[in-house]
């Protein structure tokens, strides 16, 4: 087994970051929706405002990081190999079949990971964002024409906003067990803690993905 | 340097010395607010025989006070509404003590006036204005019902053959006290309207005379104090503020001096302006949906006196067993039934309901049909609706109802209860004797029978505002069943019937989904892996 330095310290950071942010923000969020009640409304109301901006800085910081580091690269969708990791994880995986990608510092991600964190960055993300600012600045929005012209009412915001949360909470499952399908059900986990992922140095499937990530 | 440091303190010492002589100058602290002090006038110092002799005096220096008087509610008990509606005491009907006609020498023992006894009463008369009963600063000044406003200067039998003497009042001492209203001037009537303590508004009865902090922020007492007149800023004796005209959604800035002021000043923003919340301003976002009573007066009747919500005049009239008119008392020892009025429903500590209110009160006539249905005959209606742009969420309080009417003619019922004659209802008990003194004496076609409608009234709440502290959070409406559970036309975060039922549904759904998916998955990898060893 050989290891390779693939998550870097921001990136860390940001990640776990984002994590607990969201999964907080879930939780605050759907009390405020009326799902339940936990640490009442308020409190809830607060807490997630103030999770909100920690978020929206937190993003901007990684958006200056993913452009300034040329990482944004790793989320290039690639057609290359889908088939070949969708066969892993529905067929291989339960006959100790090798995973068919290679995460190498150039190519981290295989090419679901790529299709799956691109949606949340293009789709899911600014869903929430732009529905959450409009719901937390409902009032300002009413006062211009934007919102008369948009036919925008303060439930059709709530709407969008709450069917992001369960975009953001199905993915949230999903990636959480993924995250146990590594070589041990820990693997991922400590990787994206300590940066370092242990790789078996003669995988054959390693020519493939050094192609696609480029 | 240290005789500069000497110097100093020699004149510091000399100004404290003078700033402490001032303060204990005897002249300053008996600066009277006012230019005249009513003893010294020669007009007040005899003895007064009657309230108009009083009034007559006033008006020899306060040359324009009934003038003025004259052109307010407060004398006309009329007010024509901008829908055209013939409103004020004078002719509404509501399911209290129901109406004023023919029973005026009652009623109007709270009329600013004298001796208005029927419907011959001078409007025009200047010395039957009452100027004492808003002046007065004695607390001695006393307008028994049934004298239609008089006072009594000599000891008196009342009502006649009773054996109850009424002590006079020194009108001469009342008349050299005279002062600036008061929440006692003010409150001798309107804390007891409908018939007593609390009955009516709930927002208004005598524990607002000296109230706390926490019954009532602004007129607090030992605090900020205000007198009724601090908010209903009254010029030429013309009170803004009257529930006949509300201003349900004042969307004007605090009043300043120097612009002129043109709207109604009894408002919350015409002190504290349109975003008055500095430390949560999302609170602001609120303004424009939400009155700030709403938020501010959590519950009314607060002060330790009931109020009526409920009024059932269908089972009035019962006997004891001594024959006697029949009274029972609740546990707290409140009346909750007389023969002369019925079934009451008291409350204190009351939530209020909630509605969109956006000014304009259309009521339930004399002459207007009412027909008896399942649902309640509306005594007045407040009118607005979400998104009209000048509809607010309003606190207001139901006083629902049981009260005569003319099944026949399909009207409701003058009835004539007090007087000392055989047509009161509350001399004789007799509905169809009193129901037709009573249309008599407005002119309205009585068929001869009564039978009972159910009737709602709504009054605004907007009196007894508790301290910030003590406002409602956001859980009383953020949530189901809150508070506002009722009012429609709004998405309330929180408020599970504004949920988009196919959203939460499928959301929830597809979570499920992804859960069971993923521990599926799981477990046929465990399982492969065991196979495997």
């Amino acid at each position: 087994m050989a290891r390779i330095y693939i998550f870097k310290r921001f990136e860390r950071f940001w990640h776990w970051a984002q994590a607990a942010l969201i999964m907080f923000m879930l939780a605050t969020g759907f009390e405020i929706h009326g799902s339940y009640a936990l640490i009442g409304w308020e409190k809830a109301a607060d807490l997630h405002t103030t999770a909100a901006w920690t978020l929206i800085g937190l993003w901007l910081f990684a958006i200056f990081w993913h452009f300034t580091t040329g990482e944004w690269k790793q989320y290039i969708p690639t057609s290359k190999n889908v088939v070949a990791v969708m066969n892993y994880y529905s067929v291989g995986i339960f006959s100790g079949a090798p995973h068919p990608f290679r995460a190498t510092q150039m190519s981290k991600h295989n090419p679901l990971q790529r299709l799956a964190y691109l949606m949340v960055k293009l789709f899911i993300n600014p869903l929430i964002w732009v529905s959450g600012l409009a719901y937390l600045y409902y009032n300002e929005l009413a006062a211009t024409k934007i919102a008369a012209i948009a036919g925008l009412q303060l439930g059709t915001i709530a709407l969008v906003h709450t069917a992001a949360a369960f975009m953001m909470l199905a993915f949230l499952i999903g990636h959480l067990y993924l995250a146990t399908t590594g070589h041990t059900p820990l693997a991922h986990i400590k990787a994206m803690i300590t940066g370092w992922e242990a790789v078996e140095a003669d995988q054959p499937a390693a020519s493939l993905v050094n192609e696609s990530g480029r | 340097m240290r005789t500069g440091i000497f110097i100093a303190a020699v004149m510091a010492s000399m100004l404290l010395v003078s700033a402490v002589h001032a303060a204990s100058d005897p002249a300053s602290e008996k600066l009277l607010k006012s230019t005249s002090d009513h003893t010294k006038f020669k007009a007040l110092q005899q003895e007064f025989n009657s309230g108009p002799e009083v009034t007559k005096a006033c008006l020899s220096c306060h040359t324009e006070a009934a003038k003025q008087i004259h052109r307010t509610q407060h004398w006309k008990w009329e007010y024509t509404s901008p829908e055209g509606q013939l409103l004020g005491k004078k002719n509404v009907i509501n399911n209290f003590c129901t109406s004023v006609a023919s029973n005026e020498a009652a009623c109007n023992s709270c009329h600013v006036g004298y001796g208005w006894i029927d419907d011959k009463f001078d409007f025009t008369s200047e010395v039957n204005v009452d100027c004492l009963v808003c002046h007065d600063t004695t607390g001695n000044y006393r307008k028994p019902a049934g004298l239609a406003g008089h006072v009594v200067t000599k000891a008196m039998e009342f009502p006649p053959g009773s054996g109850k003497i009424v002590n006079p009042i020194n009108l001469k001492k009342i008349a050299q006290a005279v002062a600036k209203t008061s929440r006692d001037t003010c409150g001798a009537c309107h804390f007891f309207g409908g018939g007593g303590d609390g009955v009516k508004h709930g927002d208004m009865d005598s524990s607002l005379a000296a109230p706390d902090k926490a019954l009532d922020v602004h007129m607090d007492a030992t605090g900020l104090n205000f007198a009724c007149a601090t908010c209903h800023m009254t010029e030429g004796h013309q009170v803004p503020g009257s529930r006949y005209a509300p201003t349900a959604q004042d969307k004007g800035d605090a009043h300043v001096r120097g612009k002129e002021r043109k709207t109604n000043p009894t408002t919350c923003q015409s002190c504290h302006g349109q975003g008055p919340h500095k430390k949560n301003a999302k609170l602001n976002d609120h303004t424009d949906k939400v009155a700030c009573q709403t938020c501010h007066i959590p519950s009314y009747a607060r002060g330790g006196v009931a109020t009526k919500l409920g009024w059932d005049w269908s089972t009035a009239g019962q006997m004891g067993p001594d024959g006697k008119p029949l009274t029972r008392k609740d546990a707290k020892g409140n009346v909750i039934y007389t023969a002369a009025k019925g079934d009451f429903v008291l409350g204190e500590h009351v939530v209020p309901e909630y509605l969109w209110f956006n000014g304009k009160v259309r009521y339930t006539l004399q002459r207007d049909p009412v027909e008896k249905s399942n649902y309640p005959t509306r005594i007045n209606r407040f009118e607005g609706r979400a998104g009209d742009g000048k509809s607010l969420i309003w606190p207001v309080k139901i006083m629902r109802g049981k009260q005569a009417y003319d099944p026949v003619n399909k009207t409701l019922a003058v009835l004539h209860m007090a007087g000392n004659d055989d047509t009161a209802f509350w001399t004789n008990f007799n509905w169809e004797r009193a129901v037709a003194a009573g249309m008599a004496s407005v002119g309205t076609p009585f068929s001869g029978k009564v039978d009972f409608v159910t009737t709602e009234s709504t009054w605004p709440i907007t009196h007894m505002v508790a301290p910030a502290k003590d406002a409602l959070r956001c859980n009383a409406c953020h949530s189901s069943n809150g508070r506002l559970e009722r009012v429609r036309g709004i998405y309330i975060p929180g408020r599970v019937s504004d949920h988009a039922i196919w959203l939460d549904t499928a959301g929830w759904a597809i979570a499920v989904l992804t859960l069971l998916g993923t521990l599926g998955h799981g477990i046929g990898r465990f399982i492969a892996s065991k196979r495997k060893k």
